[in-house]
């Protein structure tokens, strides 16, 4: 996914000289994920820049220069590190659009590496997105596979709107899929399809007994979980790769709980008022009548990120998971 | 003009033992008259929205009375080209940049959309800050990418003594000068952040002082004099566009006002102090300075004061004019590119019920002194909000 993300931001470097990349660490060292590893090299210090330590700095000096037309990609170092830029984007960039009759949005993109799972030190493992999902005026979006990160990062940068491209830690180095040169949709002229990256769920795995609905960090744990609940429960399972966290595809929810009758929602943020909550109210609000049981969530639990020691005890496994799937299945 | 320290630029004097100094190079007489206008123009539009906030015709409103040189003179030294970002306390600065008066009018009566909003781009005003000090990294940020792209143009950002408290003012601060980007920080240190007295605001004595942290030049100037204001910004920015970076700019004047129309400073400080300020202020100085130096009449003055009525006058008939937006700006421009589906879902949940009756602002609050808005009706008491 790191080389497919990096692949996204030359492509649209390449293209336009408006888009640049700003952040603490992204160009003499590539950024401590190596995102964007040999940008500088490429498109120089001009357009990509080693900042100040300071993420409102960050993120407003950004809102500033899309304002005059650019159009800045932010990474934040670590999830934790987002928070003192958080009043930037809430206040600012979610609001710009809608402060200047729509002439002006802040078209940011704000990438954060999120979540757990590597073994990182104290404080450097969050799930903040339902805090930006919630925030009118964001883009929300969340990729699991390398084809997507590529796509859905020109889509971002793409779209004059501000997204939070969330990017899974865990899964930044696990697995390997090749990318086309291709583009997913040609630049400035890509409308539709942009927008159908940046709105729509995909399906993972298709089942029939069973709609696992995640995103992010927990899709290849519900993927084995899925696995197992075939070969060990002859369960068919559906996985449903939300993708987008604002807007959600609401249509792609309901057809998945509506397919199966039973749904369970997947992921490592903490519970309480997660995305997760907002999947299951639409699931019972819409299909409730087609449900053989409650959709029940396995979540991170509402305490703070623990030391790593214990983290695989706050994560989701697929022991959880296949224990969640079948409190579903035998309520 | 004991309470004016000697160290700060002043061209304006006092007409008796305080000389003038001479007219800065680039002012012309026609200049002159023209910044006076924009002061009335300015003043004019404060009492007007004072009186309408009184009769309950807009919302609570942040008045500036007395800062208008800070405002005028700093945005006189600007090229068309360059980008200024008022805070609140500049509501009204858009209006000589071609934003109409009742738009901005219209902001404060509760209005949103295309009735309280403008197109930053085609006046290069940023949009009104609420917020303390968020605008500053935009202002940075925006004559960053304005030397990127060589374009000659610099910002300039308003803000309150207040707003250097805040982490945004010195992020932009050390934005700006470890990229050596063309931005001039205008501070207003009116020395009160509503009921916050400047010495419980900062240890140091002044602003200004606070650039030498990163390593730019920090100036004083005198906030009450327009002519001063003018001189100070203009140098910023001539600085700024050739290649030197930003400056920071302190103006140092007093609230002589209230913060708000919602705020009674009887609460907090002592009102005989600011009616020593109010000797100070910028329009009476300016217009006998320039009666001293010949350049204005007191038939002009009449005139560009009645111009100014004129404007405000047609600035409340067009807000007035305005009925309450639709439900369906709720939904508007919160995306450019897309609408989402909760929006379609919102709308038609409001179309299952009789909408609420139109909202107006809260009862009037009756003025609670220390307005010296004199042509406004007499208090009648402290406000019960």
């Amino acid at each position: 996914m790191v080389e497919a993300l990096n692949l996204a931001l030359r492509q649209a470097m390449a293209n336009d000289d408006r888009v640049l990349v700003l952040g603490e660490d992204v160009a003499q060292t590539g950024g401590v994920f190596r995102v964007t590893a040999g940008l500088l090299e490429q498109f120089g210090e001009e357009r990509v820049v080693d900042t100040p330590l300071a993420e409102a700095g960050i993120v407003g000096a950004a809102i500033g220069m899309a304002v005059y037309g650019l159009l800045p990609v932010v990474e934040i170092q670590f999830d934790v590190f987002v928070y003192p830029g958080f009043e930037q984007i809430v206040v600012h960039a979610a609001r710009y659009a809608w402060r200047t009759k729509g002439e002006v949005p802040a078209s940011i993109v704000v990438r954060i590496p999120f979540g757990g799972g590597v073994r990182a030190p104290e404080l450097h493992s969050d799930s903040p997105e339902a805090l930006f999902a919630h925030v009118p005026g964001l883009k929300v979006v969340c990729p699991t596979t390398p084809r997507d990160a590529r796509d859905m990062m020109l889509a971002a940068i793409e779209d004059p709107d501000p997204v939070v491209f969330m990017e899974p830690k865990r899964i930044y180095r696990a697995g390997r899929q090749d990318v086309p040169e291709q583009l997913p949709f040609e630049f400035s002229n890509g409308h539709e399809k942009r927008n159908q990256l940046l709105s729509t769920a995909r399906v993972a795995r298709e089942g029939t007994d069973l709609a696992m609905i995640t995103y992010g960090p927990a899709l290849p744990l519900c993927m084995q979980a899925a696995d197992r609940m075939a070969n060990e429960h002859h369960v068919d399972c559906q996985v449903l790769d939300l993708r987008s966290l604002y807007p959600l595809d609401v249509d792609a929810i309901i057809s998945s709980a509506s397919r199966c009758h039973r749904a369970l929602i997947v992921h490592e943020a903490p519970r309480m008022a997660g995305i997760g909550a907002e999947v299951s109210s639409l699931i019972h609000e819409r299909t409730m009548l087609e449900l053989e049981a409650p959709a029940l969530r396995v979540t991170g639990f509402d305490v703070p990120f623990p030391q790593f020691a214990n983290e695989d005890d706050y994560l989701p496994s697929v022991d959880r998971i296949l224990a969640g799937a079948l409190k579903v299945l035998h309520y | 003009m004991s309470a004016i320290e000697q160290r700060m630029i002043r061209i304006i004097g006092d007409g008796a033992e305080v000389p003038d100094a001479d007219v800065p190079d680039g002012l012309s007489e026609k200049n002159l008259v023209e910044l006076f206008r924009w002061l009335v123009l300015l003043r004019t539009f404060d009492l007007r929205a004072v009186a309408l906030q009184r009769q309950g015709r807009i919302g609570t409103y942040a008045l500036y009375w007395g800062e208008e040189a800070t405002q005028a003179g700093a945005l006189y030294a600007c090229e068309d080209a360059d980008w200024v970002f008022p805070s609140y306390r500049q509501n009204a600065i858009g209006i000589l940049r071609g934003v109409p008066a009742a738009t901005i009018l219209s902001w404060w009566r509760g209005y949103g959309g295309e009735y309280g909003f403008y197109n930053p781009r085609e006046h290069r005003v940023a949009p009104i800050c609420v917020p303390i000090a968020t605008h500053l990294p935009h202002a940075v940020g925006l004559a960053w990418a304005a030397k990127i792209r060589h374009d000659g143009i610099a910002s300039l950002s308003w803000f309150g003594d207040g707003a250097t408290s805040e982490g945004d003012f010195h992020e932009a601060m050390n934005f700006a000068s470890v990229l050596k980007v063309p931005t001039v920080f205008f501070c207003v240190n009116n020395q009160w952040a509503i009921s916050t007295p400047l010495h419980k605001q900062m240890a140091t004595e002044t602003v200004a002082e606070k650039a030498a942290a990163y390593a730019m030049p920090g100036v004083r100037v005198d906030g009450f004099d327009p002519i001063a204001c003018w001189k100070v910004t203009k140098d910023a920015l001539d600085r700024a566009r050739g290649g030197e970076g930003p400056t920071l700019i302190e103006a140092f004047c007093y609230r002589i006002m209230a913060h708000g129309t919602a705020d009674d400073p009887r609460l907090y400080r002592d009102e005989a102090e600011s009616a020593k300020w109010k000797t100070f202020e910028p329009l009476l100085r300016m217009s006998a300075f320039l009666h001293r130096l010949g350049v204005l009449d007191d038939g002009q003055e009449e005139e560009i004061y009645a111009e100014a009525k004129a404007v405000m006058a047609q600035a409340v008939s067009e807000m007035e004019a305005i009925a309450q937006p639709d439900q369906s700006i709720l939904f508007d421009h919160v995306y450019t590119s897309s609408y989402p589906w909760t929006f379609s879902e919102g709308l038609e949940e409001l179309q299952e019920v009789e909408r609420p009756p139109a909202a107006t602002p809260l009862s009037p609050q009756p003025a609670s002194g220390g307005t010296g808005d004199h042509d406004l009706p007499p208090p009648s008491g402290r406000e019960t909000t």
